[in-house]
């Protein structure tokens, strides 16, 4: 099944995703390569910059033209040497914009789901760690259909995280929200970020969100990467819309 | 006053072995092919999409006749298929039973079609990142959703399959106690003097079970939609 079992990084073992890779989508054309190395990553650009396509295609729900996707010495993709790893084993995490729970599981099942295709013994342990951290114990019995749009996100991104990932991609997980849920999830965005030893990839065109979030950030428009640095990329890209 | 005759029972029972019959063997092959034409996009869809729903639009007879030239006793397939599995279509209730399935799988693979492509593919991507393989995301995530449609499926596929006429009789014809189903029996009562009285007995049956068989799916339709998504 997918991933060693064992090999369980102790604590904080550097991550290295290195991504590169092209991709035509009609008429808009994808070119991003940028490498992050653990913390919080964040896709930053306007609505329709590529970012989806970008997370998409590492998480291998989208193939590129041409590239390359390398996490941690293993090769996700490569078109030269014909390497296309299934989405089923790359063993990353995809927390949705619209959370995608499964309809007919209850939220326990949905939280389990991840475990349950990859094999790996149950763990009480980790699954109370991920239900507390998230504060998403008085939901388990509960179907999605009976969640409130903040709760819904952080069973979400509960459900990608007990799925044990080796990176943990966030498309615009607080998109769907209001103001009052964005502050509430916020928090436990970045306890994840400081607690869970997992790398994000997190996608936002939020600026006051990356600000919080953000280790790094690649800001991205119009399918290409314009620059990769610190939270001082903000200001730029704020400095370039009112100019 | 409502009694059957021994033969009448003998003909109840037939069509609902031989709609059962149908319907069960159908349905895998049912499922398959409505997953085939919902998600994926090949070289030929189309025309796929035409044969399986050809038999709906053909005259039954037609059906009929074509299975009689492709199953028969002499026919390649039927030949083949009895001397090498000892499976035997023509004039026995299997071939009913084969007429009825071909005659009623345009409509299960409709309903079954139509309730798979009305489920979200965003979850398939999502039970993907999550590890499951194609297969195991067909069990654990399409099959479910689409438990609603696969269930009315089945049951339209039976219901069809019970009032099947023109297609069995052309290829089986209409043998009391082998071939002859409520439909074939209620025909020949029709032919014979004096027969309209036992024909509405049967009549007033095949009516009962049509009904009965509609409501069922209904109610485990909407069982199996509220368990989908209730709580």
């Amino acid at each position: 099944m997918a991933g060693a079992p064992g090999h369980r990084a102790p604590a904080r073992q550097l991550t290295m995703l290195v991504v590169q890779l092209e991709k035509q989508l009609g008429e808009f054309a994808v070119k991003a390569s940028f490498a992050s190395e653990g913390g919080a990553t964040v896709l930053f650009g306007p609505s329709g910059a590529g970012k989806t396509s970008v997370i998409n295609m590492i998480a291998g729900l989208l193939a590129p033209d041409r590239g390359r996707i390398v996490l941690n010495d293993e090769v996700l993709f490569d078109d030269k040497a014909r390497i296309d790893v299934p989405a089923s084993r790359r063993r990353i995490g995809y927390v949705f914009q619209e959370g995608r729970l499964f309809p007919h599981f209850s939220v326990r099942r949905n939280l389990d789901y991840g475990r349950w295709m990859s094999g790996q013994p149950a763990d009480s342990a980790v699954f109370h760690h991920a239900v507390e951290l998230l504060d998403i114990g008085h939901l388990l019995d509960r179907r999605p259909g009976r969640l409130s749009g903040g709760e819904r996100q952080r069973v979400a991104v509960g459900r990608a995280l007990l799925m044990r990932p080796r990176l943990l991609l966030l498309d615009e997980p607080l998109a769907s929200l209001d103001a009052a849920r964005k502050r509430e999830i916020l928090p436990y965005l970045e306890r994840l970020r400081d607690e869970a030893h997992v790398p994000l990839i997190y996608v936002s065109h939020n600026a006051a969100e990356v600000r919080r979030i953000a280790t790094r950030v690649v800001r991205l428009e119009a399918g290409t990467v314009l620059a990769t640095g610190g939270l001082e990329l903000l200001d730029a890209a704020q400095a370039d819309m009112l100019a | 006053m409502f009694e059957l005759s021994p033969q009448d029972w003998t003909a109840v029972q037939l069509s609902l072995r031989v709609a059962a019959v149908s319907t069960v063997v159908a349905l895998p092959f049912g499922i398959a092919i409505a997953m085939v034409l919902a998600r994926k996009e090949f070289w030929g869809k189309a025309l796929l999409d035409g044969l399986v729903l050809l038999p709906l639009v053909l005259p039954p007879v037609v059906t009929g006749y074509l299975l009689l030239i492709t199953f028969g006793r002499r026919a390649p397939v039927g030949a083949f298929l009895a001397d090498h599995f000892g499976i035997v279509f023509s004039f026995r209730w299997t071939g009913a039973a084969l007429a009825c399935g071909v005659m009623a799988f345009p409509l299960m693979v409709r309903a079954i079609r139509l309730s798979i492509e009305a489920i979200d593919a965003r979850l398939e991507d999502a039970a993907a990142t999550l590890g499951a393989n194609p297969i195991w995301c067909f069990i654990t995530v399409t099959l479910p959703l689409a438990l609603p449609g696969i269930i009315v499926g089945a049951i339209l596929a039976f219901a069809r399959a019970l009032g099947e006429f023109g297609a069995t009789i052309t290829f089986v014809s209409n043998i009391p106690g082998e071939t002859q189903t409520i439909s074939a029996a209620i025909y020949t009562l029709m032919q014979v003097p004096n027969g309209d009285a036992d024909a509405l007995k049967l009549v007033v049956v095949a009516v009962i079970i049509s009904l009965g068989a509609l409501m069922l799916s209904e109610w485990l339709a909407r069982r199996a939609t509220a368990r989908l998504h209730g709580n």
